[in-house]
């Protein structure tokens, strides 16, 4: 269709940002919420408690103090003991709990299928029940005269009972033993999940090639479950670095800040003791920890991940 | 595998799984066990694993020494609205960023996402000045379901839940002169329901269970949920284990029925953008 030139009449300002509001204000108006609800709540606190790290801080005037902060908890004692609390706490319970969740996953993959939704559905259970449940019902197992589930248990073996949670030599590993028996649910699922995703096929060309059962776990099984350990590993040491509720309930940080982490010495210093810039301060601190960790666990993990 | 190497494996991990089942299950059966039997009478905590008396004398205990049916009532109402906002605010923006194209899309998306790795310790003590101090929110509900209204990690979820769903069905409906929001609720929603029903039902567990904020930003006994009604109630009584462990058992038995009347979602859920591969 052949028209004469008309003359391109010619945008108007106005017009063409309405334009992009056609175009593209409903996808703002989409993500409005959250990303509000992000300014306010995410962002804004972070930039303010990096300023508060720095402060002196007063509800009413607040004095610049400059690395103060940082410096007094460098020197403190019971800081220091927290992060090694942590630290232990950390390597104790993570990677046995993949071990755990990845050898438990391993057996239910080799079961018929009614039996793989029968451990599932059992081993699960635990994960729906909240910390301040599991930590009252330790608090009972470990129970330090012979009512205790755990000393009775030992009472049964021959052993005297042990005051598990109240005296500084048992109290760190106490936490560590009620995690180990946690729940290994929701790792299961996703182990079991990635295990589905292999395909048949390698393993019947292994088999062809007569590959032992420990060469096929070892070639095969275990690189192709990589991103998911990768996974559980990140946020396990995520989780693990911010553990809270147990301490609180059980231990209260002590004895002689036996079990006191880092997440828990935050909540004393600014809630009990009201130093929110010192407060800041530690929490910078758990947050360069955590980002740092999961970027070294990322890089070592992920340079042969692709398949 | 040879088949006699097969079978080997398969007694072996038969026998662990249900070793492990039952170490699972016991502090459970514990807590359950110790809640149906009267320990007033002794001085000491000291259920039997097979109870001889059952008795709910533990239950009522607990009920008249506490709010429990109020801090019931609180946690029911913030869970269920935590819930209906996680589901509506995180498809929405999950669908935003998993069809729409706009302009820095991707740059946002991937902030929002950047921040999961900062721990909610660092956020905390401004967030409780600003809803105490200068919003003046302390000890309401708004103060305690406001910051939760939805999460990063939901709507990472429901993007890539969304990511799946055919794109050709929204050509249709644009076609047909449907405006953008009426795609997302009678086109997206509908067909989302799968993702949705495990979102809202993960949501709606995790703010049951949700402890740490609810405890620091309420004061008054009337507004505790009852995680941390039960946590001040381990504290005042710390002698009364039976009681304890009927409190307990409160606190978890709703989201155990829920689990075994959903169980398929809670087991196939979670894995729903959390595996590749």
């Amino acid at each position: 269709m052949q028209t004469a030139l008309a003359p391109k009449p010619s945008v108007p300002r106005t017009s063409r940002v309405a334009r992009f509001w056609r175009d593209y204000g409903w996808a703002y108006l989409f993500i409005l919420a959250p990303v509000l609800l992000f300014l306010i709540f995410t962002l804004y606190p972070v930039l303010t408690a990096l300023v508060m790290s720095f402060q002196k801080y007063n509800i009413m005037n607040s004095t610049w103090v400059g690395l103060d902060n940082y410096e007094r908890l460098v020197k403190d004692e019971t800081f220091w003991k927290s992060i090694k609390n942590t630290l232990i706490f950390t390597v104790g319970t993570v990677p046995v709990n993949i071990l755990i969740t990845f050898v438990l996953s391993y057996f239910i993959y080799q079961m018929k299928s009614k039996w793989q939704t029968f451990f599932k559905a059992t081993l699960y259970l635990p994960a729906v029940a909240s910390g301040v449940t599991i930590s009252i019902v330790w608090l009972a197992i470990f129970d330090p005269t012979d009512s205790g589930l755990l000393n009775r248990f030992l009472g049964l073996l021959g052993l005297d009972p042990v005051i598990w949670l109240g005296q500084s030599g048992t109290a760190l590993f106490s936490l560590i033993l009620m995690n180990w028996l946690g729940s290994h649910g929701a790792g299961i699922i996703l182990y079991l999940a990635a295990m589905g995703g292999i395909p048949k096929s390698l393993y019947e060309a292994a088999d062809i090639d007569h590959a032992s059962g420990w060469t096929q776990f070892s070639k095969i099984t275990w690189p192709l479950l990589k991103p998911t350990t990768l996974y559980l590993l990140v946020t396990g040491v995520i989780t693990s670095f911010q553990v809270f509720i147990s301490v609180y309930l059980m231990t209260q940080g002590g004895p002689n800040f036996a079990t006191t982490t880092i997440a828990y010495l935050i909540y004393e210093t600014a809630f009990k003791f009201y130093e929110f810039g010192l407060a800041s301060a530690q929490s910078f601190v758990l947050a360069i920890i955590i980002i740092v960790i999961s970027v070294i666990q990322f890089k070592y993990f992920s340079s042969d991940i692709e398949y | 595998m040879k088949s006699t190497q097969k079978k080997t494996l398969l007694v072996v991990a038969s026998i662990l799984l249900v070793v492990w089942a039952l170490v699972t299950v016991i502090p459970m059966y514990w807590m359950l066990v110790g809640s149906v039997q009267d320990s007033a009478m002794s001085a000491s905590f000291k259920p039997q694993m097979i109870p001889e008396q059952l008795s709910l004398s533990p239950y009522e205990r607990f009920f008249a020494k506490t709010d429990a049916w109020r801090w019931l009532y609180n946690s029911l109402l913030i869970s269920v609205i935590l819930t209906v906002t996680n589901v509506f605010f995180a498809s929405l923006a999950g669908y935003a960023f998993a069809k729409l194209k706009f302009p820095g899309s991707q740059a946002v998306f991937w902030t929002l996402l950047g921040t999961m790795m900062i721990p909610a310790q660092v956020t905390l003590i401004p967030l409780y000045i600003l809803m105490v101090n200068v919003f003046d929110l302390g000890d309401t509900y708004t103060a305690i379901i406001l910051p939760a209204a939805v999460s990063v990690g939901n709507i990472f979820l429901m993007k890539q839940f969304m990511s799946t769903l055919p794109t050709s069905l929204i050509h249709a409906a644009r076609i047909d002169a449907c405006s953008e929001f009426g795609i997302f609720w009678k086109v997206i929603l509908p067909m989302a329901k799968p993702g949705i029903a495990v979102l809202a039902i993960f949501t709606f567990v995790a703010s049951w269970n949700e402890f740490f904020w609810p405890f620091l930003i309420t004061n008054s006994n009337e507004m505790r949920t009852v995680q941390v009604g039960l946590a001040s109630f381990v504290f005042a009584e710390s002698t009364d284990f039976g009681a304890m462990m009927a409190g307990a058992t409160i606190g978890a038995l709703p989201m155990i029925i829920l689990f075994f009347s959903l169980q398929r979602y809670f087991l196939q859920g979670i894995t729903i953008g959390a595996v590749k591969g």
